[in-house]
C-alpha cells in the first residue's frame, strides 16, 4: 500500500505540491485529476523518486522510501509519449526491466510474449519501436512497465498524446489491462472521462493541493466546491432546495434521490438542460454540432440569462425552444 | 509547466559528478592552464610587456592577423553557404561524396595545405594565406549551417512565398535570419582557427608576412624574446576568449532552436534558380579538390621510394617509415586520451545543463580554450612546467600525444555534446524506473544512442591528431618526429629529393584522411557540429 503524507515539493520559490496526503490500497487504481499546472505530475514524480520533496514522506507498506533511489523502488512508470528506447526493438523494450532484475532469457521471452498478448500486440517482438503508431507505442510502454510486475504503476497522462477516438478506445483497453494484471496504479490525467474510465477512486487536485477524494460517481455528482464543479464541466450554478429526493430551483424541479435534503447549490452541466416539447421557454441563439449531440445556446425569457443546453438534432437560431432539467447532468454542491 | 518539470532530474549524484569533472578539468589545469600561465609569467617577470604592446609593429601584426582571419572567414562563409544548401535542401545523387570531399581539407595537416598552396601559388602572399585558411574551413561552415538547415521547417518559407515574396526575398527575410545562429557560431569558430593558424602562415608567409601566432613562435624560438612573446600571447588569449564567448552564445541559441523544431523532410529536387546555387556549390567543391589533386599528382615514384630513407643528404634523423610509425602511434594514444577526457567532459556538461547550473557556459568555453590558444605557447610552456611533474615526461613518448589530445578533446566535446543533450531526460528516467542504476542508465541509454557519434569523434580526433603540427613541432624530439614535422623539415632543406619525399608524405596523409573520413560518413549521425 502506498501512503503519501504531508508531501511538499518546491521549485525555487514555487510550491508545486503542498502538504498532500493520499493513499493507494493494494489492487486499487487512483486517478489524480486536475487542470494542467496543478502539480499532479510533480506529485507522481515525487512518488517515483524523481523529485526530492522538501517535506513529508512517501511510504510503501509502512517503509519510508526517502533513501530508496528510483531504480530500487520497484515502481513502473509510463510517460505521456511512451519514451521507448529507440535503439531496441519491441521485445528489447518490454524485456528491459526483466534484464535489470537478471531474469533468465527463457523466462524473459515467455513474459514478453505474455505481456504483448495482454496489450493486444502479440507477435510484435521484432518490430522497431520507431515504426509503431502512437497508440501502439503507448501499448508497448505499458507492457514494458508491467513486465517486471511493479508493486505500483505510475501513469503520467498516458493517453494525452493520442487522438480522441484512439484515446477512448485505449482508455477502455487500459482499464481492462489494469484489472487483469491486478495492478496497483496511480494515474495522472487532466481528462475526467479518462479518470472515471480508469479509476476506482479519483483525487481532484488544484494549485498543489488535493481538494477532494472519492469514487468517480461521488466526485461527479457531489463536487466539493464550485471550482471543482467548474473543472468537472458545470457552467451554471443555481440555489436549490432538496426535499424528499426532489430538488427545486428557478428552472423547475427534478428528481435527485441521492441528494442530501436542505439548501444546496445545483451545478448544471450543458447536458443538465435538454430540448423538450415544453418546459422553460427561451430563444435559441446558436446551435453547434458535436460528435453525438447538438450543443445549444439559449436566452431564457424569464431571466434573460444565456445557458448551455443539449439536443438530439440541430435547430434554427432565432426559434423559440423549451428546455427541461435532466438529472444526469446535475451536480449537487453543499 | 509539466514539460519544464520533466527536464529536471537529479541525474548523477553531486559527488560522482564532481569526481568525474575532476579528471578532464585536472588534465586541462595541468597540461594547459599551468604551462600557459607559466610562460606568461616568465614573460611578464622580464618586464617590457607594455613596451612591446606599445610598438607600432605589434599593432601591424594584429592588423594583419585580424585582416587575414576576417578575409578567410568571409571567403569560407560565402563558399560554405551554397554547399550547405546543397547538403541540406537537395536530394541529388552523390551528396555522400560531396560530404567526404569537403571534410578532407578540414582534417588535412596544415603543413600539407601550406605546401599545396605554395605549389599552386608560388608567389605566396596575403591572398594565398587567406585562400588556404578559407580552404581549411569551408567544411566547418557547410556542415554547421547544413545541420541547422535540414531541421528548419520549410513551411515558413512556403508561407513567405505564398504571401508574395520572391525566392531571393524569401531567402534574405526568412531563411537567412533563421540560419543566423549557425552562421554566427560557425564564423566565430572559423575566425578562431584562422587567427591562430600556424603551419599555413609559416609556410606561405615566409619571413615577410607574420601573424601573432608565427610571431610568438619566432620570438620564443629564434629571438628568445619571452616578454615579447608573452605580451603577444596575452593579446591572443583575449581575442580568443572574446570569439569563443560569441560562439557559445550563438550555439546556445541554436541548440534551443533545434529542440523546438522536429526534423522535417526538407530535401527536394532543386528547381529554377536553385540550380544556379547548386552549380555554385559544385564549383566550390571542385575548387576544394584543386590543391589536393595538385599535391597527389606531384608525388612521384621516386618520392614514394624515398619515404623509406632519410631524405637528401640525411635531412631527417629518422627514416620516413619511422616518422609514419611515430605519427600513427602518437595519434592513437592522443585519440584514446581525448575520447576518454572529451566523453567525461561532455557527461559533466550535460549533467550541469540538466541541473541548470549557471556557469555551464563558462565550463563549456574553458574546454574549448585549447583550440584557440597558440600551440606554440602551450608547447613552450610544457618545456618549463613538465620538469616539475613526477616522472620524466619531457623525454616520455607520451609528451606529443598529451599535447595533441589537448587539441583533439574540444573537437570530441563539440561532436558528443549535442548528441547527449538531444537525449530526452525522461528516457533515462524510464530506464531508472525499470530498475537501472545511474551507471546502468548511462550504459543502456546514453552509450547506445551516442555510440555512433563517439566513433565519429574518435575518427575525426585521429586524423586531426595525425595532422597536428604546431605543438608537435615544438615538442617532438628529432627521433620522435611525426610525419607533418618531417615534411616541414624536408621542405625547409634544399634538394629535389626532399621535395619529392615531402609530396609523397603529403599524399600518404591525404589518403589516410580520405579513408578515415569515408568511414566516418558511413556511420554519420544527424546531430553534431562537424
Amino acid at each position: 500500500m502506498l501512503a503519501v503524507s504531508g508531501l511538499t515539493v518546491r521549485y525555487g520559490p514555487l510550491t508545486a505540491v503542498s502538504e498532500v496526503d493520499v493513499e493507494v490500497a493494494d489492487g486499487e487504481v487512483l486517478a489524480l485529476l486536475g487542470p494542467s499546472g496543478c502539480g499532479k505530475s510533480t506529485l507522481l514524480r515525487a512518488v517515483a523518486g524523481l523529485e526530492p520533496p522538501v517535506a513529508g514522506t512517501v511510504r510503501w507498506d509502512e517503509k519510508d522510501l526517502a533513501d530508496v533511489p528510483v531504480h530500487r523502488r520497484g515502481f513502473g512508470l509510463v510517460f505521456q509519449d511512451g519514451q521507448l528506447f529507440p535503439h531496441r526493438d519491441v521485445a528489447g523494450n518490454v524485456a528491459f526491466g526483466l534484464r535489470m532484475r537478471h531474469v533468465p532469457a527463457e523466462d524473459r521471452r515467455t513474459r514478453v510474449a505474455e505481456l504483448l498478448e495482454l496489450v493486444g500486440l502479440a507477435g510484435y517482438e521484432r518490430r522497431k519501436v520507431t515504426e509503431l503508431s502512437g497508440g501502439e507505442q503507448q501499448r508497448v510502454a505499458l507492457a514494458r512497465a508491467l513486465a517486471p510486475r511493479p508493486r505500483l504503476l505510475l501513469l503520467d497522462e498516458p493517453l494525452s498524446a493520442l487522438d480522441r477516438a484512439l484515446r477512448e478506445q485505449l482508455a477502455m483497453d487500459l482499464a481492462g489491462v489494469l484489472r487483469v494484471a491486478g495492478a496497483t496504479a496511480l494515474v495522472v490525467t487532466h481528462d475526467h472521462d479518462e479518470a472515471f474510465t480508469l479509476a476506482d477512486r479519483v483525487a481532484v487536485m488544484r494549485a498543489g493541493r488535493i481538494v477532494q477524494t472519492g469514487p468517480p460517481d461521488e466526485v461527479w455528482r457531489r463536487p466539493a466546491d464550485e471550482d471543482t464543479a467548474r473543472f468537472l464541466g458545470c457552467g451554471l450554478f443555481l440555489p436549490a432546495v432538496v426535499h424528499d429526493g426532489v430538488a427545486t430551483c428557478e428552472l423547475g424541479s427534478v428528481s435527485l434521490p441521492w441528494a442530501p435534503p436542505g439548501d444546496v447549490t445545483l451545478g448544471l452541466r450543458p447536458s443538465a438542460l435538454r430540448l423538450a416539447a415544453d418546459g422553460i421557454a427561451g430563444k435559441l441563439i446558436r446551435s453547434v454540432h458535436r460528435r453525438d449531440h447538438v450543443r445549444l445556446q439559449v436566452r431564457l425569457d424569464e431571466t434573460d440569462q444565456v445557458v448551455d443546453a443539449v439536443a438530439g438534432i440541430a435547430e434554427t437560431p432565432g426559434d423559440r425552444v423549451h428546455l427541461t432539467l435532466d438529472p444526469t447532468g446535475l451536480a449537487v454542491l453543499p | 509547466m509539466d514539460q519544464r518539470v520533466a527536464q529536471r532530474s537529479r541525474g548523477l549524484r553531486p559527488r560522482g559528478l564532481t569526481l568525474l569533472a575532476l579528471v578532464p578539468l585536472g588534465f586541462l589545469a595541468v597540461f594547459f592552464v599551468w604551462p600557459v600561465v607559466a610562460i606568461l609569467r616568465l614573460g611578464l617577470d622580464e618586464g617590457g610587456v607594455l613596451a612591446t604592446l606599445g610598438t607600432g609593429e605589434v599593432w601591424r601584426l594584429v592588423g594583419f592577423t585580424v585582416a587575414q582571419a576576417a578575409g578567410a572567414t568571409a571567403v569560407a562563409v560565402l563558399a560554405g553557404l551554397p554547399v550547405a544548401f546543397l547538403l541540406a535542401r537537395t536530394n541529388l545523387p552523390g551528396l555522400g561524396l560531396v560530404r567526404v570531399i569537403i571534410l578532407v581539407p578540414f582534417v588535412l595537416p596544415s603543413v600539407v595545405v601550406g605546401l599545396a598552396f605554395r605549389a599552386l601559388l608560388p608567389e605566396g602572399g596575403g591572398w594565398a594565406i587567406v585562400l588556404a585558411n578559407a580552404f581549411f574551413n569551408v567544411a566547418v561552415v557547410a556542415r554547421t549551417v547544413a545541420g541547422l538547415w535540414t531541421h528548419l521547417d520549410r513551411r515558413a518559407e512556403d508561407a513567405a512565398r505564398a504571401l508574395g515574396a520572391s525566392r531571393p526575398r524569401t531567402f534574405t527575410s526568412v531563411t537567412l535570419p533563421a540560419l543566423a545562429p549557425a552562421i554566427g557560431s560557425a564564423a566565430a569558430v572559423v575566425f578562431l582557427f584562422c587567427a591562430t593558424s600556424f603551419g599555413v602562415v609559416l609556410i606561405l608567409g615566409g619571413a615577410r608576412l607574420r601573424t601573432l601566432e608565427t610571431e610568438i613562435y619566432l620570438r620564443t624560438v629564434e629571438l628568445l624574446d619571452l616578454s615579447g612573446a608573452a605580451a603577444l600571447s596575452l593579446l591572443q588569449l583575449g581575442a580568443v576568449v572574446a570569439a569563443l564567448s560569441i560562439g557559445a552564445v550563438a550555439r546556445r541559441r541554436r541548440e534551443t532552436a533545434l529542440r523546438l523544431r522536429g526534423q522535417s523532410e526538407s530535401a527536394r529536387r532543386p528547381s529554377g534558380g536553385e540550380w544556379f546555387v547548386v552549380a555554385l556549390a559544385l564549383a566550390v567543391v571542385a575548387l576544394l579538390l584543386v590543391p589536393v589533386v595538385s599535391l597527389v599528382t606531384r608525388s612521384t615514384a621516386a618520392g614514394w621510394r624515398a619515404l623509406t630513407g632519410f631524405g637528401y643528404e640525411g635531412s631527417l634523423e629518422i627514416s620516413g617509415l619511422d616518422a609514419i610509425r611515430n605519427s600513427l602511434a602518437a595519434a592513437t594514444d592522443a585519440t584514446l586520451l581525448a575520447v576518454t577526457l572529451g566523453t567525461m567532459a561532455s557527461v559533466v556538461l550535460v549533467s550541469l545543463t540538466r541541473n541548470r547550473v549557471r556557469f555551464v557556459e563558462v565550463v563549456d568555453t574553458a574546454f574549448m580554450l585549447p583550440l584557440g590558444v597558440s600551440a606554440v605557447t602551450v608547447g613552450f610552456g610544457y618545456l618549463i612546467t613538465l620538469d616539475l611533474l613526477p616522472g620524466d615526461l619531457r623525454t616520455s613518448p607520451l609528451l606529443v600525444p598529451l599535447a595533441q589530445a589537448l587539441v583533439v578533446t574540444p573537437l570530441v566535446i563539440r561532436i558528443m555534446l549535442p548528441v547527449l543533450r538531444s537525449i530526452d531526460e525522461r528516457l533515462r528516467q524510464a530506464a531508472a524506473a525499470l530498475g537501472a542504476g545511474p551507471w546502468r542508465v548511462w550504459w543502456e541509454v546514453d552509450v547506445p544512442m551516442a555510440g555512433r557519434s563517439l566513433l565519429t569523434a574518435a575518427a575525426f580526433g585521429y586524423v586531426v591528431a595525425l595532422g597536428e603540427f604546431g605543438a608537435t613541432s615544438f615538442l617532438a624530439r628529432p627521433d620522435t618526429a611525426t610525419l607533418p614535422v618531417a615534411i616541414a623539415r624536408l621542405i625547409s632543406r634544399p634538394g629535389e629529393l626532399n621535395n619529392q619525399m615531402a609530396y609523397a608524405a603529403c599524399t600518404l596523409l591525404v589518403l589516410v584522411t580520405v579513408a578515415v573520413v569515408a568511414v566516418v560518413e558511413r556511420v554519420r549521425v544527424p546531430v553534431g557540429e562537424f
